[in-house]
């Protein structure tokens, strides 16, 4: 296959990979497809894609490292953009729906609970790498523009923080999101990518 | 006059007719043949218990459409379709799937301790108590909320029969054990099992807590703590422990299993308290399944006349 028709079909498959889940929400919501509690039903569900979506951006530097898939690196940016895109949603569930712009309540749900403020951390964060994401922003930024969008790294410790924080004691799914965060950090630390980029990408 | 009003439009029948659908098909008796092929229910009596006794009862509708706050009662499917139950799993929506054909006959509830008459009740023993209707709040500690027609007799009526000695202070009730037929033990091996749950006497002897054995004018279902559970609706919701098989007088304070599993989080008393904040979930304010926007808590869940001479005097901050 050439090239470019590669690239191409790659980023065909990953815009329709990130939007399947939001057609999915948007089918079960006009089928009533929701259970008894739809507002926590969808805030979960649009928490969980954001959460993977920008755990598979942060996977594509580590990717390329490992098995020299340079294809991998042009696809950090729209994964991170679909991810902001549901932490919108996110977000715009808990302000608009859940608390109704309710801000008596909102300030007691949003700014007094440590989870809630290690969201909007995250969903701040997104929101700026979202902004200098474009091209011009790049150029503008020079240097500046990778060590702002180190940041990702932070959203998705943050992220996996708040997902930690969210649930009760005993509930293990946000410790996989954890491992899987942990295993992408260490492949970022020198030695280990050294070394484990050299033993893999003779293969 | 209302009432077929009430019951027409009541979800709770498109439930049965499902169920109804189902036994038609066969279904309910081929899940108990397979459940006892996998010798989960190798009694004659928990065989029978299968096939759901409640469908067959006569449905009584709730007496009133709301609380006594007019807040309306949740449907059926929804009371018995989204709840916490973590013996099955700590999945809301997939606890009445797994408990589905539980069996919670024969059963029994062995009441001791600090008493002068301990006694052990059948399901038979338990029907003899006059069951009333009490429509409750139910509001979670995860800051959601339903309103449901229990139905069930007061704890304290079954205290006054085993009569507890002087030196009790608490009951302590214990929800069954059995890691081989609810998949929630061997998945949640952390939780110190078995659920155990406590109030204090006085409490205990309030009018508002009830040993529930029904909802709806129906027998309990599997999922919802069948045959028998507490209800005390001025507490979050995890007080009220399901499917008892042991509760007994004591002189020191139980420790509950959330307790247990966080300190900081639960405490014994675990009333309804919009001023105590909890670290993940706001209390100030709660979803009402079925409605839109948030409600404000309540105090006591709205209980306050009948419960807060409980509490005179207390820090509820300290005592949460
Ligand atoms: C912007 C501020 C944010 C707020 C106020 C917020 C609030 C919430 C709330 C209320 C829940 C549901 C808790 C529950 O009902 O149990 C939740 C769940 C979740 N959120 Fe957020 N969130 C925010 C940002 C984010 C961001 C940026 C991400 C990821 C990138 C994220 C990922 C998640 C995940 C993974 C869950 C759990 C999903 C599950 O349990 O399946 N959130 N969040």
């Amino acid at each position: 296959m050439k090239s470019s028709t590669f690239n191409r079909l790659l980023s065909t498959l990953t815009h329709t990979g990130a939007l399947i889940p939001f057609a999915w929400m948007l089918w079960d919501f006009f089928t009533h497809n929701y259970g008894p509690d739809p507002i926590r039903e969808f805030t979960l569900r649009t928490g969980k894609t954001a959460l993977v979506l920008l755990l598979l951006s942060l996977a594509c530097t580590p990717i390329n490292t490992l098995f020299k898939f340079r294809a991998a690196l042009r696809l950090r940016r729209p994964l991170g953009l679909y991810s902001f895109m549901y932490a919108s949603i996110h977000f715009a569930i808990f302000i608009g729906v859940d608390y109704f712009f309710n801000f008596s309540l909102i300030q007691d749900g949003l700014l007094e609970k440590r989870y809630a403020i290690v969201g909007l951390t995250t969903g701040l964060i997104l929101l700026t790498l979202a902004v200098t994401s474009t091209k011009g922003a790049q150029r503008r930024l020079k240097k500046n523009w990778k060590k702002l969008h180190r940041l990702a790294y932070i959203a998705g410790i943050l992220a996996v923080i708040h997902y930690i924080w969210l649930v009760k004691q005993g509930v293990t799914q946000p410790w996989y999101f954890a491992g899987v965060l942990i295993l992408l950090l260490t492949l970022r630390v020198k030695p280990v990518k050294n070394w484990a980029g050299s033993r893999l990408k003779g293969v | 006059m209302n009432k077929i009003k009430s019951s027409e439009i009541t979800p709770e029948h498109i439930y049965l007719s499902r169920r109804d659908f189902l036994k038609s098909m066969g279904i309910v008796s081929a899940s108990a043949a397979i459940l006892a092929a996998c010798g989960i229910a190798p009694t004659e009596s928990a065989q029978a218990s299968v096939a759901p006794a409640s469908d067959t009862q006569l449905t009584v509708p709730p007496s009133a459409d709301t609380d006594e706050l007019g807040g309306a009662l949740n449907s059926f499917e929804d009371i018995t379709h989204y709840n916490n139950y973590y013996e099955f799993t700590t999945d809301k929506e997939r606890v009445a799937d797994l408990a589905e054909g539980y069996p919670t006959s024969p059963w029994e509830v062995r009441v001791g301790g600090l008493v002068n008459q301990a006694k052990t009740y059948s399901i038979d023993d338990l029907r003899k108590f006059e069951i009333e209707e009490r429509i409750y709040r139910l509001r979670c500690v995860e800051a959601w909320s339903m309103v449901i027609p229990w139905m069930g007799f007061p704890l304290s009526k079954l205290l006054a029969e085993v009569q507890p000695k002087a030196e009790a202070k608490y009951v302590r009730f214990e929800t069954i054990y059995d890691p081989e037929g609810m998949p929630g033990f061997k998945k949640n091996p952390w939780y110190q099992w078995p659920y155990v749950e406590g109030l204090r006497v006085d409490e205990a002897m309030n009018d508002l807590a009830i040993l529930s054995t029904g909802l709806y004018g129906k027998d309990l279902l599997p999922q919802s703590g069948a045959p028998v559970r507490l209800v005390v609706p001025w507490k979050y919701g995890f007080k009220s422990i399901k499917s008892i098989v042991k509760i007994d007088l004591v002189a020191e304070m139980p420790t509950s299993l959330w307790m247990a599993a966080a300190t900081n989080e639960y405490g014994f008393y675990a009333n309804v308290n919009p001023a105590v904040d909890h670290p993940r979930w706001s209390q100030g304010s709660e979803r009402r399944i079925g409605e839109f926007s948030r409600r404000e808590t309540l105090m006591f869940n709205g209980y306050e006349a009948e419960v807060a001479h409980l509490y005179t005097g207390m820090d509820l901050t300290a005592n949460f």
